[in-house]
């Protein structure tokens, strides 16, 4: 399947709509649909998301190719299906500022991944706080653009830990991609680098929480 | 031998014309700290000219770098096309909601008169006043967003992809009318004493638009907009990567690039001197956890990278010194600089 994921790459950064559902649709045949999206999707994904932070991929690539997946994925599996993942309960947000593009492009890219999760837009830390206590979150995603927005995090994860919820918190965005030690600083989980990342780093969690095996 | 000690102006001169000047210029940034020595909130400090007239004297006084910064904050633009800002009491104020709710009212938009702009005209009354007071000591830098990198706050950085990509004529006829207020805005700042104008244009920076796009897009759009504009442009992508596209960048007009942090800036001097002068790259977002030993070894490191010859400033490479990096940091960043910046660089052949 690795052919075809380099195939479904290389459309997507081209952003060939058409070519990139015909390489789905083609393998559909033969495999179930969450295979497809795990094993060729996913990949291409996580290498256009690492080819940006290197500098080989630009940021709009990743996110007109993101849309793209995330289209494909809900004719291939649409919202309803069984095979969606549900669990852990996740929701995604943007700290008090209005640069929404990067939770765009990770949103995109989990529910490309066949992952379902709650998206909060643009909220602050009080109201985060309520929303995660009321939907039951267990990994919560944080966008941010500007320096005290991220710093703003850590009045979150403080609360978090005040009030003895257990959340995971994943943190991205450029101030953290700047200083790679800023994620620890603010008591976030991890930091993705990229939406490839963050791909991997909630199946990992995934993995580590009980009872829900990847 | 010792060099007889040079004016600011006669510094960056020198280093913009790729000789060795009697150190290496160095620019600090710096928008709100003045807010801080004047014991007022950011909000307070950036509603009268005044304020940030004595906040960049203040300053200039007290780091001793190479230049005066008339940048408010980057949402003024945006302020004055009549959309939201919100203000932070630990950061600049942010755009708030992007005034074009679709792509179809770029058709009905008309940019706003500068002279006719509350916001704007407290810039031009910064530069007016740091004028008379600095004479032509010191550059005074003014800013503007490149119609290009504009319309991320204007729209929406997701549409405005979106437009780019799918709809063309619409993103010609935004251009055009964002080139027209960004050469007025521009042209206004340096009537009113700005000796250069700093031209942010992340969007066209590699991190975000590939550089085969750049050439008919971000590329065209600054050959166009630098020419009309009637000082020397220094052209930023505030943190963007660049290396692939400078030898264009060169080619729009422009005098200096700025450098990003995740770039190799030795590479960039190998590829730029004695073309386009670079200025960058400590990291500003690191800083506010700085050392003084840190402070000391990036600005060597940087100095060693790129000093040689001239043909650099030193500065960071965001175009904006965060609110949290503290004084002691920006006063370790000066001394080092006057430690280490002293041409010749005999050390850097030895340690760096």
């Amino acid at each position: 399947m690795k052919k075809y994921s380099e195939i479904l790459e290389q459309a997507l950064l081209s952003l060939d709509r058409t070519g990139a559902w015909e390489v789905l649709e083609e393998n559909a045949k033969d495999h179930p649909a969450i295979r497809v999206i795990e094993q060729i999707l996913v990949p291409a994904m996580e290498r256009i998301g690492e080819g940006w932070e290197q500098g080989r991929i630009a940021l709009s690539q990743v996110y007109m190719s993101g849309r793209i997946c995330e289209e494909l994925a809900d004719r291939l599996l649409p919202a309803e299906a069984a095979e969606r993942k549900n669990r852990p309960r996740m929701a995604i947000c943007v700290l008090e500022d209005y640069h929404l593009l990067g939770k765009r492009i990770v949103y995109a890219a989990l529910r490309a991944a066949a992952y379902e999760l709650k998206d909060y837009g643009r909220v602050t830390a009080d109201e985060l706080l309520s929303l995660v206590r009321e939907d039951c979150i267990e990994i919560l995603l944080i966008s941010v653009l500007m320096l005290p927005s991220a710093l703003q995090v850590k009045k979150v994860t403080e609360k978090f830990r005040e009030k003895g919820m257990n959340i995971r918190v994943i943190v991205g965005g450029a101030p953290f991609l700047f200083d790679r030690e800023l994620w620890k600083t603010v008591g976030a989980d991890a930091m993705g680098k990229n939406a490839g990342d963050a791909l991997q780093l909630i199946s990992e969690m995934r993995g580590n929480m009980t009872g829900d095996a990847p | 031998m010792k060099k007889t000690e040079m004016t600011a102006m006669a510094r960056v001169l020198t280093a913009i014309g790729h000789q060795e000047a009697d150190r290496i210029p160095f620019f600090l940034l710096l928008t709100m700290h003045g807010a801080g020595f004047l014991d007022m909130s950011i909000r307070e400090y950036f509603s009268k000219a005044e304020n940030v007239a004595r906040g960049q004297l203040f300053m200039r006084a007290r780091y001793g770098h190479d230049c005066i910064y008339a940048f408010f904050y980057a949402a003024i633009e945006i302020q004055a096309w009549g959309g939201e800002i919100i203000w932070s009491d630990s950061g600049p104020p942010n755009a708030g909601e992007p005034f074009l709710r679709n792509a179809e009212n770029i058709r009905s938009l008309s940019p706003p008169k500068v002279r006719e702009t509350d916001c704007l005209c407290r810039v031009l009354q910064a530069i007016a006043i740091l004028k008379e007071q600095c004479k032509d000591e010191v550059p005074i830098i003014g800013v503007v967003m490149s119609p290009f990198s504009l319309p991320v706050m204007q729209m929406g950085f997701d549409r405005y992809i979106e437009l780019i990509y799918e709809q063309p004529e619409l993103f010609r006829h935004l251009m055009k009318i964002n080139e027209a207020f960004c050469t007025d805005w521009a042209n206004a700042q340096v009537a009113a004493g700005a000796a250069a104008i700093c031209y942010f244009d992340p969007v066209s920076s590699a991190s975000i638009i590939p550089p085969a796009m750049y050439a008919g897009t971000g590329f065209e759009i600054a050959q166009r907009t630098l020419a009309r504009i009637k000082a020397p442009t220094a052209s930023h992508m505030a943190s963007g990567r660049c290396l692939p596209i400078v030898h264009q960048i060169a080619q729009t007009g422009t005098a200096l690039v700025g450098v990003s942090t995740q770039e190799d800036l030795a590479e960039f001097k190998k590829l730029c001197a004695g073309k386009i002068c670079l200025f960058g790259n400590l990291n500003g977002i690191e800083m506010q956890r700085w050392t003084q030993k840190d402070a000391e070894t990036k600005v060597k490191e940087a100095i060693a990278a790129a000093g040689q010859g001239g043909g650099f400033i030193l500065s960071d490479n965001h175009g904006e010194i965060p609110w949290q990096v503290s004084d002691e940091t920006l006063m370790h960043i000066s001394e080092a600089v006057r430690t280490w910046g002293r041409y010749p660089l005999i050390w850097t052949k030895h340690d760096t």
